[in-house]
C-alpha cells in the first residue's frame, strides 16, 4: 500500500529534486536526533522497548524526549504523559493546515494523520499547489517515519556500548535541535517575550517541583499573549466612545 | 507503568493528529485560536530548551551543555543546516568536557 502512495518517480516529477534533497537532509538530521534519543534512553536506564515503542507509536521527537526525560528523572507517570501531550497540542492546528493532502480512502487519512510532524507539515505548506503539497507531505512523512524508527533502534543498540553518552556531548543535541526548530517562531516579538517569561518560570521552579511540571508552568507565559488584543479592543472601544 | 505512559501518550498524540483531517469539513479552527496554539507550542518548546539545557534533576547541569546548545543556536540562527547544528552542539559540549569544564 505504501508503495502506491510513495511512487518515488512520480514524487520526483511532482515535487522536484530540490525539495527531495531538502527532505533527505532533514531525514539525516532527524536520524542523528533519533540515534541520540535511543542512546540516551537506554544509557539512562530505560529498557529498550520504551524508546522503540514510543518512536513507533508516538512518533514525535520533542514529546518523546520530554516524556523519556521525566521517566529518567523519576517523575510521575502523569507528569511524563502531560509533558508529552502538551507539546503535541501543536499537532491539532497542523492537522487542520494539511487536512486537504489526505483526502481519499479512510485508511490514507488514518495513516497520513500518524505522519503529521513539524517537518512534513512544513514541507507540505511550502508547495504551491495541492498535488505538490500531497507529494511533499507523503515523501517527508513516510521517509521520516522509516528513518526515525531505524535510527532509534540503532541508537538503542549503540547506547548499550557507549556507557556515558554525556562524554560525547549527546545531552546538548536535543535542546540545540529544539532551539533550531523554534527559532523562526520567535521572530514574532510577542511570542518571544512570552517564551522568555515562560522559560524563566520553568527554570526557576525546577529545583523545587517534580520533573515535568516546570515546563508545563511555562504556559503561564502564554497569558502575556492573551493580553495585548484585549488591550487593543479596549482602546478601540474607548475610541468608539470618544467618537 | 511505563507501558501505560507510552500507550496514553501515543493515543493522545494520535487523537491530536486526527482532529484536523476528521473535522475540517465540520468546523473551522478560529484563526486566533490557531495562532494562540502555535505560540503556546513555541513557549513550551523554549521552556523545554531552557530546562533541558540548564538543569539536570533539580540542579544546574554545568556549563558545558548550555554552551553547546548556545553554539548550536548560533549556527541555527545563521541558517546552518540541521545536521551541522547537531554536530556543532555535541562537539562543543564534548570538547569543553575534555578540557575539564563541566
Amino acid at each position: 500500500m505504501l508503495f502506491k502512495i510513495i511512487d518515488v518517480r512520480s514524487v520526483w516529477r511532482t515535487v522536484g529534486g530540490d525539495t527531495l534533497r531538502d527532505i533527505a537532509l532533514v531525514c539525516v538530521a532527524d536520524a542523528i536526533i533519533a540515534v541520540t534519543f535511543g542512546a540516551i534512553s537506554v544509557a539512562g536506564g530505560l529498557p529498550s522497548w520504551v524508546p522503540v515503542s514510543m518512536s513507533l507509536l508516538v512518533f514525535a521527537g520533542g514529546a518523546q524526549f520530554a516524556a523519556a526525560g521525566v521517566m529518567l528523572a523519576g517523575g510521575s507517570a502523569a507528569a511524563a504523559v502531560a509533558a508529552g501531550l502538551v507539546l503535541n497540542t501543536r499537532l491539532v492546528p497542523y492537522g487542520f493546515a494539511v487536512a486537504d493532502v489526505f483526502d481519499g480512502p479512510w485508511w490514507t487519512r488514518l495513516a497520513g494523520a500518524h505522519v503529521v510532524t513539524d517537518e512534513s507539515v512544513a514541507f507540505a505548506l511550502r508547495q504551491p499547489d495541492r498535488a505538490r503539497r500531497r507529494a511533499a507531505f507523503w515523501a517527508c512523512g513516510a521517509g521520516l517515519f522509516v528513518v526515525w524508527n531505524l535510527a532509534v533502534a540503532a541508537g538503542v543498540f549503540a547506547g548499550r556500548y557507549v556507557g556515558n553518552t554525556n562524554a560525547i556531548g549527546l545531552d546538548a543535541v536535543f535542546p540545540a535541535v529544539l532551539l533550531a526548530l523554534v527559532l523562526p517562531a520567535l521572530a514574532d516579538r510577542a511570542t518571544l517575550w512570552a517564551a522568555l517569561a515562560g522559560a524563566a518560570v520553568a527554570v526557576a521552579v525546577t529545583p523545587v517541583l517534580p520533573p515535568g511540571l516546570p515546563v508545563l508552568l511555562a504556559l503561564a507565559g502564554v497569558a502575556l499573549l492573551v493580553r495585548p488584543p484585549s488591550a487593543e479592543r479596549r482602546r478601540r472601544a474607548n475610541q468608539a466612545e470618544a467618537g | 507503568m511505563r507501558a501505560l505512559i507510552v500507550a496514553v501518550l501515543a493515543a493522545g498524540t494520535y487523537a491530536f493528529r486526527l482532529t484536523g483531517p476528521l473535522l475540517r469539513h465540520r468546523l473551522n479552527m478560529p484563526d486566533r485560536l490557531q495562532r494562540l496554539t502555535s505560540s503556546a507550542a513555541a513557549v513550551l518548546l523554549v521552556a523545554l530548551v531552557a530546562v533541558a539545557a540548564l538543569t539536570q534533576g533539580h540542579g544546574f547541569a554545568g556549563w558545558a551543555r548550555p554552551a553547546g546548545v548556545l553554539v548550536g543556536g548560533i549556527f541555527a540562527a545563521r541558517k546552518a543546516p540541521l545536521p551541522l547544528v547537531v554536530v556543532a552542539a555535541a562537539v562543543t559540549t564534548a570538547l569543553l568536557r575534555v578540557a575539564g569544564l563541566h
